[in-house]
């Protein structure tokens, strides 16, 4: 558990980064710190670990008072993760991973091991482990930052910024992983971001400040889209509120409709009594592959081929959420939206209508078997 | 004129010491010696200096100060130092004119080593200080296993070109009577004799290639292959989705 109180930071020029702080970041937990710029955020985040000192106030690190533990202790028992990575360029992938082992004093063969482990965890090959990180793209340079950060295996972990410098499609894949991580680890994670969305996604508590460094509201992502606490945060949390905070209704199970398909390589049939001429197309594997639009061109009577689809429409999973639901509807060519098994395998479709059905007169959600 | 100054150089006479004229060898053995005391003394000023002042942010007047250094006349200040440094030296000693000729020397080398060394560690990517900083490295720790190996590139080239600059300039000691390559240039240009004069500078270029070849190879060993960018493997970067197997979402394309 992370404990801030009463921190105030005052620059000489008279500038307050952080008026007063009083926050709690629970241990096993993600507390993401969002913000506009100037709001004290990064800040905050690096007075952990002493980075920077504050004017006045106490930050306890479980019972210990940070501002009694010698800077360079403190911190190597503390992972930290930031925007560009930083890292090492002088030295190779797995000695940058074993950097605080090395610190600590682990031998070379113990931390080294200790830091093959680790690119495994994150998701590089190990045949990364004697390149150098200009031979690396961002986004694995953040996967060794973050399994630098774990090295040590730190309870704590504070990422300033960890996924911004990096491509959207990147940071999605980069942002999954993390919770996945996390599922595993349960580290106590501070976590700064100025991107409302990665806060919501990725935060247990969500800490929004404003400007001058004065917390705004502290709650749980659904929480800070249906109950915003004044127009600033209400205002940060942005347009489509209503609509992102339905990623934390869960639909249960979801009533769909038999959908019509046919096999990808088979023939197109050659009529059909479906009025709007729209066929789900799957594979051998039963798996969704795209709409096939009947009486287009050429198509009739022909196999079914991979450049006939139509694709576009996303998928909802059985048990997902009903913003995925409502956005498989929408996005769909045919307006009905697919939804398929955990496995990937083909449940039915639904429709926009029936969907906004659901979240207007949500059905009584039967209670997960434990 | 090519084939007297071959000529002048191929005069096995020139080779040997006689009573009145020392020959190449020694020469050259004088004209290192005084260039490796300069570079040496240097060093150890400028490194540790300028690593302090990129480390630090302080004293930064300290390498614009250095870089003015290079404005002196080095022939005047010579023989201004030999004016009031060597009358108090006597009987059978040069360091009277060996202490002017080094400090003048060391003059030369001291700002390319100095603002180098300097210019290499405030160029060092500043997430990879915060990081170094952030992980727990102490000061010190940051300097040595971060910010020296990184700036190593810059170091060396400020090495070198003061490498080459008191090479050069090592001839004035001559100037004031002392040894070294300076003296086939100097004594060719008294005696006219300008087949020895420009043999003179001759070996004076080849010494400061050779130098120079040296500690390019030094270079080459010293330097992480990171930051140098020679990599053994001649892969270009790949892309990320190629090493992360792709998770889908809640949602993904159909």
């Amino acid at each position: 558990m992370i404990r801030f109180e009463s921190i105030t930071k005052t620059y000489p020029d008279g500038t307050v980064a952080v008026d007063s702080l009083d926050l709690e970041a629970p241990s096993g937990q993600i507390t993401v710190l969002v913000g506009p710029s100037g709001c004290g955020k990064t800040t905050s985040l690096r007075m952990i670990n002493r980075m920077i000192e504050p004017t006045s106030g106490r930050i306890w690190l479980d019972d210990r008072d940070t501002g009694r533990i010698p800077a360079a202790e403190l911190r190597r028992g503390i992972g930290y993760v930031i925007q560009h990575a930083g890292l090492f360029p002088h030295r190779t992938i797995i000695d940058n991973v074993a950097t605080v082992p090395y610190l600590l004093g682990w031998d070379k063969k113990k931390a080294r091991t200790r830091a093959a482990e680790l690119l495994e965890q994150v998701g590089l090959p190990a045949h990364f482990a004697k390149r150098y990180p200009a031979q690396l793209s961002g986004g694995q340079q953040q996967r060794v930052g973050v399994a630098r950060a774990l090295a040590a295996d730190p309870p704590v972990m504070l990422m300033d910024e960890p996924f911004s410098a990096v491509d959207p499609v990147v940071r999605d894949q980069l942002q999954d992983e993390f919770l996945r991580l996390q599922s595993e680890l349960g580290k106590t994670i501070v976590f700064v971001t100025h991107d409302i969305d990665e806060a919501i996604k990725l935060g247990d508590q969500v800490a929004v400040l404003r400007v001058g460094g004065r917390l705004a509201q502290l709650a749980t992502p659904a929480e800070l889209l249906n109950r915003p606490v004044d127009a600033f945060v209400a205002g940060f949390v942005g347009r489509d509120r209503g609509y992102r905070a339905l990623a934390f209704s869960t639909a249960g199970r979801l009533s769909t409709r038999e959908e019509p398909t046919v096999r990808l390589g088979a023939p197109v049939p050659a009529g059909t009594d479906d009025a709007d001429g729209w066929l789900l197309v799957v594979n051998d594997a039963d798996e969704p592959q795209g709409w096939l639009k009947l009486g287009e061109s050429g198509a009739d009577g022909e196999v079914v081929t991979d450049a006939m689809l139509h694709r576009g429409g996303t998928l909802a999973h059985q048990g997902g959420s009903l913003r995925a639901a409502l956005d498989a509807a929408l996005s769909s060519p045919s307006g009905r939206g697919v939804v398929v098994e955990e496995d990937g395998r083909l449940a039915g479709s639904l429709t926009a209508s029936e969907v906004l059905a659901l979240i207007e007169n949500p059905l009584p959600q039967p209670e997960p078997q434990p | 004129m090519i084939g007297d100054v071959l000529t002048w150089l191929n005069d096995p006479a020139h080779w040997r010491d006689t009573r009145v004229d020392k020959g190449i060898p020694t020469q050259l053995q004088t004209h290192i010696t005084f260039t490796l005391i300069a570079l040496a003394i240097a060093l150890a000023l400028a490194l540790p200096l300028g690593l302090f002042i990129g480390h630090t942010g302080r004293l930064t007047f300290l390498v614009t100060a250095a870089n003015a250094l290079r404005a002196l006349p080095t022939v005047g200040v010579l023989v201004l130092l030999t004016v009031i440094i060597s009358p108090h030296f006597h009987g059978r000693t040069d360091l009277g004119f060996v202490i002017p000729t080094e400090i003048v020397l060391v003059f030369l080398a001291v700002p390319p080593i100095l603002s180098n060394t300097y210019a290499g560690v405030q160029n060092v990517s500043a997430a990879a200080r915060d990081a170094a900083a952030g992980m727990g490295m102490t000061g010190t720790q940051v300097l040595r296993k971060v910010e020296l190996p990184c700036s190593l590139p810059l170091i060396f080239s400020g090495f070198r070109s003061a490498t080459l600059q008191v090479i050069a300039t090592a001839t004035v000691a001559s100037y004031v009577t002392l040894g070294g390559l300076g003296a086939f240039i100097y004594d060719g240009l008294q005696q006219q004799d300008f087949p020895q004069m420009i043999g003179g500078g001759v070996l004076v270029a080849l010494l400061a290639l050779l130098a120079d070849l040296l500690l390019a190879t030094i270079q080459r060993y010293a330097v992480s292959r990171g930051i140098s960018g020679r990599f053994s493997t001649k892969s270009v970067i790949p892309a990320d989705a190629a090493t992360a197997q792709v998770r889908t979402a809640e949602a993904s394309t159909v």
